[in-house]
């Protein structure tokens, strides 16, 4: 256990105390982060104004187009002549006109000459204007009163009641759809990235022929467990990092990036606005998640997982002696269960009951993934505690079985140098007698 | 009482015997040199003994005991053919490391450390990494590895395979220094010459079977063929033959004859006496290991075992 703990303790250090370590760590996810930042900041500041003429000789929008967007603008001219406009759009003074003769009706098309390129969403936005803008028009000319016409046109609003559980709201399950997913993959990168990392650290100790060294003192199977301990110690620690780094940008970054809904929070949504109530529908929803169960099972799928496909790229790092070349042809066995599981996943939180999805949280290769992505729809709604339980015992018993057959190959395959092994070689090591 | 004893030890694998049915023994204090073409054996045998492997058949007795590999290979130092030490580990750390899971405490881990460091002149070395290190220095940062728990069974492979002559023999004055303090040494090579210059004993393995032991000069004692070297202060007729020796060979005052059956040395010498004719030098001529070697193993299909499935 001792000697168990001093490879655990050079795994750990030997990765941690490296630069990338940090830069992995926190840029990663700065970086991830700013790009979204960025994109979004982008897209709401969008810096392109689109200012568009129009002569309107027939009088049809009445000297209005509301503007949706404060992108785009309408500045209404009369008796500019076209040859004037054109050279005003080829000087690129403005983007665009439209001139509706003299006569036109609000059924007819509205031409729209441009001097620029207009992207799609601007063409979406102005599209809009000029239909509502007609639209308000045409519905004006009709012999029903505004209020009747409004009333016709609300939307019923739809509510879901679950019986069993008060809190179901139909933005509850939007939300934890996306805590689901989310869960999902998360586990989905850290069983890939961990088990490569592992996979990775056994072929470089077989390479430098350091094993041989290494076993000589201690048992392979500590120095397999060592290493799969101390990277899945690495893990943890990169994940507490994650962790105070999230809350401590939810706590400083919102705040400065949206004052108004930091504001809307604290003052309990006052429905000024559908965006507003929206937002504080959302917190409410995230506020009434259960957390200590989903970060319970997080943990434990993220555990049992990462144990089982540690130990399965162990097998596979100790088995090839030529480095990674060697190695694709044996990992895809390895992944492919990773990648169902992602799949199954995805299916999963659409309908957390179906077949699949209980098949795919019971089974123990993708149990780690599906059963994050059913846990966060609520148990026992979504899962029964049954089936959480037997997912969790087939799990770590699973984990029992492939860390002992992979021990198994590991002590063959960490002193075996030439040619590649085949599968079935890799059972008979696994099943032979030492 | 030997230090370790093996006894009709077995390890096949699924085509070829890898080591079939060795029994030695080795003293205490002794170094002892275990000899094989490539692909004899040794490698499968030494991880037998450094409880890498466990033997098919047989048993293995260290210091009085069964070999029981989790606690003895405390006391066993293993330094493999193919060295291996983690590339961007500082050396210090590194030592440190591999000292601590022979079951070293971190301080006196340090002490010998540095004892062995300074020995070796390489105190400067320990903030280093071990890709900065030349391949010499690095064999020698892997002696220090293996000696660094005081074992009492030191096992090397082939431990001068790209040392420059001044580091060989700074190592192979530590041997002998480790040896006279009591420590054995098993010392596996296939370079003789370094055999005949280091070990007390040997036993040589050829496909798996061991072929010969026991104490260097008696071996060469036993492969002798009874062949003379002879310098006269004068050159005599060529063929010379007598009742006593045959010549084999003749270069101007120098001879190399073959002793007839039940004469000795003495007769040879007489024979020139009686004529007067002086002999500067005289000597047996006993074969080397090397001849030995390359006559025992010679014919056998020793090479092609070298490319083995397993």
């Amino acid at each position: 256990m001792n000697k168990i703990f001093l490879v655990l303790k050079r795994e750990f250090l030997s990765r941690v105390q490296k630069k990338t370590f940090l830069l992995v760590t926190i840029g990663l996810p700065v970086l991830i982060f700013g790009i979204y930042a960025a994109i979004f900041y982008f897209s709401v500041n969008s810096s392109s104004k689109t200012k568009i003429m129009v002569v309107d000789d027939a009088g049809l929008f009445k000297d209005t187009i509301a503007a949706s967007s404060k992108d785009v603008t309408y500045v209404f001219t009369n008796g500019v002549a076209s040859s004037e406009l054109e050279q005003k759009a080829k000087s690129k003074e403005i983007d665009g006109y439209i001139v509706v003769p003299k006569g036109a009706s609000l059924d007819d098309k509205i031409n729209l000459v441009t001097g620029t390129k207009i992207g799609i969403m601007t063409r979406g936005t102005i599209t809009d204007a000029i239909q509502a803008r007609l639209e308000k028009l045409k519905m004006d000319a009709l012999p029903v009163s505004q209020d009747l016409l409004k009333k016709a046109k609300a939307e019923n609003k739809v509510d879901f009641v679950n019986i069993n559980d008060k809190n179901d709201s139909g933005m509850r399950a939007g939300v934890s759809y996306g805590v689901g997913v989310f869960c999902g993959i998360l586990i989905y990168m850290v069983l890939l990235l961990y088990g490569t990392s592992v996979m990775r650290g056994v072929m470089e100790e077989k390479v430098s022929r350091i094993a041989e060294i290494v076993v000589s003192s201690i048992k392979p199977f500590q120095l397999m467990m060592g290493k799969i301990l101390g990277i899945g110690a690495v893990g943890l620690l990169q994940f507490v990092i994650w962790i105070v780094l999230g809350v401590g940008l939810r706590l400083i970054l919102i705040p400065i990036l949206f004052p108004e809904a930091s504001h809307m929070v604290a003052t309990g949504a006052m429905g000024a606005g559908g965006s507003a109530a929206d937002m504080a529908g959302v917190m409410q929803a995230l506020s009434s998640i259960n957390y200590p169960l989903i970060i319970t099972m997080f943990f434990v799928y993220f555990l049992g997982g990462y144990f089982i496909y540690a130990s399965l790229f162990a097998a596979i790092g100790c088995s090839v002696s030529d480095g990674q070349q060697d190695a694709q042809g044996l990992t895809l066995p390895v992944t492919l269960p990773i990648i169902i599981g992602f799949v199954i996943m995805m299916q999963a939180v659409n309908d957390p009951t179906s077949g699949l999805a209980v098949f795919g949280s019971l089974f123990p290769l993708t149990s780690p993934i599906v059963m994050m992505a059913r846990v966060t729809q609520g148990v026992p709604d979504a899962v029964s505690w049954w089936e959480l339980a037997l997912s969790i015992v087939l799990l770590f018993g699973s984990f029992i079985i492939t860390t002992w057959f992979a021990g198994k190959i590991y002590r063959t395959g960490i002193l075996m140098y030439g040619k590649k092994p085949t599968w079935k070689e890799l059972f008979k090591w696994a099943f032979r007698k030492n | 009482m030997a230090i370790l004893e093996l006894s009709h030890l077995k390890k096949y694998y699924a085509t070829q015997k890898a080591v079939d049915d060795v029994s030695f023994s080795i003293e205490p204090g002794q170094i002892f040199g275990l000899l094989g073409p490539n692909g004899a054996g040794k490698t499968t045998l030494l991880r037998m003994i450094t409880g890498i492997f466990y033997p098919d058949e047989g048993t293995i007795t260290f210091d009085g005991k069964k070999f029981d590999p989790e606690n003895d290979i405390q006391r066993i130092g293993y330094m493999p053919e193919e060295r291996g030490l983690y590339k961007k580990m500082k050396i210090g750390d590194q030592a440190m490391f591999l000292a601590r899971l022979k079951g070293l405490s971190q301080p006196e881990a340090m002490a010998k450390i540095k004892y062995w460091f300074e020995r070796l002149e390489m105190q400067s070395w320990w903030d280093k990494k071990v890709e900065d290190l030349s391949k010499g220095m690095s064999q020698k940062l892997q002696f220090v590895i293996t000696v660094l728990h005081e074992p009492k069974l030191i096992i090397l492979d082939e431990p001068f395979s790209g040392l420059d002559p001044v580091n060989a023999n700074l190592i192979k004055d530590q041997i002998f220094e480790l040896a006279q303090k009591g420590s054995t040494i098993i010392f596996s090579t296939h370079r003789m010459e370094q055999v005949e210059e280091i070990c007390d004993q040997i036993a040589l393995i050829n496909l798996g079977k061991k072929v010969l032991d026991g104490k260097v000069e008696d071996i060469r004692q036993q492969y002798k063929e009874h062949l003379y070297e002879i310098k006269l202060d004068r050159e005599i007729a060529a063929g010379a033959t007598s009742s006593v020796f045959e010549t084999v060979n003749q270069a101007g005052n120098k001879m190399i004859v073959r002793i007839n059956e039940g004469r000795t040395g003495n007769d040879i010498l007489r024979y020139f006496l009686d004529q007067n004719i002086e002999v500067q030098h005289f000597g047996e001529i006993l074969p080397s290991l090397n001849e030995i070697f390359i006559r025992l193993v010679h014919g056998t299909n020793a090479v092609t075992r070298s490319f083995h499935n397993i």
